[in-house]
């Protein structure tokens, strides 16, 4: 006879209150222990996936949007920019890598991103299988595409435009798959890599064939007219190019190889792309070059890290507001256990004095009390974690298929540990005050008086 | 040895002592029954004797330990590992099983108990078809001779019990102080019991009067 068995025989003399109890605490927990799983989730991968690039070059309009739409490829890009309009920016001496892609066609619902190879270098995406692109229609394709799809090297797609299902097929322009990169965990794995060419090939150059096409197709013809004008700043920075020419890409240029169909340097400027993703070559870039880009106006430059922080700052809101009332469901379990031990004890006063008549000490009292309320936590705690983990699990297995948002349940936070200890204390406060009255119990009167 | 040793007990809650003892002795494989009309202190006696209380002045000691000496704690451990205590209203924890009742008793002992000695006081006192039932499923007299089990079950030198007889008619107040009787007799305990029902006078071994020890 242990005192844990005793704690279960007197929570299950009131087995709905203990239930009750359980359910809170189980329901406060698994609340906070869900939104710590996905907001630490969320922040890490939207981390993950902007950790190679510092800022973006994309049409006017909401840099948000741009920056989900470029690197998170979770929006629609707000319309495409003159290769030349960025061209100045990109080989600027505080540019250490420029990479230049093109959005606007998928395969089922898998986007197509024309782009140099060094794209992959962003998130440490390695061919898996097979080799870059060599010529036009050639394609790379991401982990997850290739489970989807089942495709491997040598297999062949027709691209639909637009990035969700149902699109215009862009018939007779199929693709062919060269190779497979390996699982990075990123956006990387969601996306088809083709070259440039591809993309411009596939739609003619400026998108003029598709009158269907978004309201951003506007925005591009615009820009033709406009590009003249910015030719001559191409010149001007003719020298900056040849000094990035001499830049060292290291490891980069693993992945690009000898197969690259682009390179920097080779690049069409008279055509349009979405968006330029750039990395600084030191951080001090971060302070002026931005500004300097959006006070010229024709492209509009976006911080991932910036936009990140606000849109995390505004979902933080959100979830900051159901932490708080996740908070509020604990601290009512723990009222709860206060009131069924507090209530459990004056109907239960007789059996402490027997206790003590037993040879029970105080401090065993004590104990056995404290061990009743740490149960009733302990085990809401315990089904809290396993719902909020399996719920986790749940959500990210339905977000991956429907949104390409990976979230697991399969992990442990360091902050879960002492979220664990912080409730482990809520039930040890809440069963102290009948715990210290059991504590004084005056045996002698209590068996007098109690029935 | 001598099981219970008494000097000049006072005790009471007021100016005017409840108890109010010269003397009292209790030697070991002895019984007493200790008789008194209501009010006159005998659960304030048997509290003071079982450490529950402590007196206002005077002696108590217990198989030569004085409890003056023991600290609470002590005093608790002392209790658990040396008394059976059977109460009026038997007491018996309503979470627990009449076993487990019993081995609750056998782990406060702080004393090795065999698991045959659980059976076996089961059976000596004819409730082991109810072993597992709860106390709310046992007649009233399965109820008392569990109590009296469970003060038995760490082969105690000195057992006490109050008011056993108060709710019982007469055969079954005379089946339970035999029971009590031969249950300590056989374990070589000292048994003391106080009460108000004078159809115990002469069933122990001597007859303590309370209300004129006073």
């Amino acid at each position: 006879m242990s005192w844990l068995r005793l704690a279960i025989a007197n929570l299950r003399l009131s087995p709905l209150t203990s239930a009750v109890n359980v359910l809170l605490m189980a329901l406060g927990t698994a609340s906070i222990v869900l939104l710590l799983l996905v907001g630490t989730q969320l922040s890490d991968t939207m981390s993950k996936n902007a950790r190679g690039v510092d800022l973006v070059l994309g049409a006017q309009g909401s840099p948000v949007q741009l920056v989900l739409a470029t690197v998170y490829h979770a929006d629609a890009a707000p319309g495409n920019i003159a290769l030349n309009d960025a061209r100045q920016w990109m080989e600027d001496r505080r540019i250490d890598q420029a990479i230049p892609i093109s959005l606007g066609d998928s395969y089922t619902g898998f986007r197509i991103v024309g782009t140099l190879p060094e794209f992959a270098n962003l998130y440490d995406a390695d061919l898996a299988d097979g080799r870059w692109w060599s010529d036009s229609l050639e394609a790379v394709i991401g982990a997850a595409v290739a489970d989807a799809t089942g495709f491997g090297v040598g297999d062949t797609f027709e691209s639909a435009h637009g990035l969700v299902e149902g699109g215009h097929q862009h018939a007779d322009e199929d693709y062919r798959i060269t190779g497979v990169l390996e699982r990075t965990g990123t956006v990387a794995d969601r996306l088809i890599l083709t070259s440039l060419e591809s993309i411009w090939a596939v739609h003619g150059s400026g998108h003029q064939d598709h009158e269907h096409e978004d309201e951003h197709d506007d925005d591009h013809e615009d820009h033709d007219e406009e590009h003249d004008d910015d030719h001559d700043r191409e010149h001007a920075h003719a020298d900056d190019r040849e000094d990035h020419d001499e830049h060292d890409h290291g490891d980069d240029d693993e992945h690009a190889s000898g197969d690259a169909a682009y390179d920097v340097n080779t690049l069409r400027y008279d055509e349009e792309v979405t968006a330029v993703l750039l990395t600084f070559r030191s951080p001090t870039a971060a302070v002026s070059l931005p500004r300097q880009i959006n006070a010229g106006g024709s492209v509009l430059a976006a911080s991932p890290v910036t936009e990140v922080t606000r849109l995390l700052g505004l979902i933080g809101v959100g979830l900051d507001g159901l932490r708080t009332f996740a908070w509020l469901l604990i601290i009512s379990a723990g009222l709860s256990i206060f009131a069924a031990l507090y209530g459990s004890l004056r109907s239960r006063r007789g059996d402490i004095a027997m206790l003590r008549c037993l040879g029970a000490t105080r401090w065993e009292v004590l104990v056995a009390l404290l061990l009743e309320g740490l149960l009733l936590t302990a085990l809401g705690v315990a089904l809290g974690f396993v719902a909020g983990h399996i719920t986790v699990e749940l959500l990210g297995a339905w977000l991956e298929s429907a949104r390409g948002v990976s979230f697991t349940g399969v992990i442990w936070l360091s902050a879960e540990t002492w979220l664990l200890l912080s409730l482990l204390i809520v039930g040890i406060i809440a069963a102290l005050v009948p715990a210290l009255q059991a504590y004084r119990t005056d045996v002698a009167k209590t068996l007098a008086e109690a029935p | 040895m001598t099981a219970i040793t008494v000097e000049q007990l006072r005790f009471g809650y007021t100016d005017k002592p409840i108890v109010d003892i010269e003397a009292f002795r209790l030697e070991q494989g002895q019984s007493v029954a200790a008789i008194g009309p209501s009010g006159c202190g005998k659960t304030s006696f048997l509290n003071l004797l079982a450490g529950l209380l402590r007196p206002d002045s005077g002696q108590i000691a217990l198989l030569g330990q004085p409890l003056a000496a023991l600290s609470d704690t002590e005093l608790d451990r002392f209790r658990g590992g040396n008394l059976g205590i059977v109460l009026q209203q038997f007491r018996l924890l309503r979470g627990l099983s009449v076993i487990d009742n019993l081995r609750l008793a056998g782990k406060l002992s702080r004393r090795a108990i065999e698991p045959e000695r659980y059976q076996h006081l089961l059976k000596r006192l004819d409730i082991a078809a109810v072993a597992d039932h709860k106390p709310s499923e046992l007649s009233q007299g399965q109820a008392q001779r569990a109590a009296i089990a469970r003060a038995l079950v760490h082969k105690p030198s000195i057992v006490m019990a109050d008011e056993p007889t108060s709710a019982l008619d007469d055969r079954n107040a005379q089946e339970v102080i035999e029971l009590l009787n031969s249950a300590v007799t056989d374990a070589g305990a000292a048994l003391l019991v106080v009460t108000h029902d004078q159809r115990i006078r002469g069933t122990l071994n001597a007859d303590f009067d309370l209300g004129t020890a006073q």
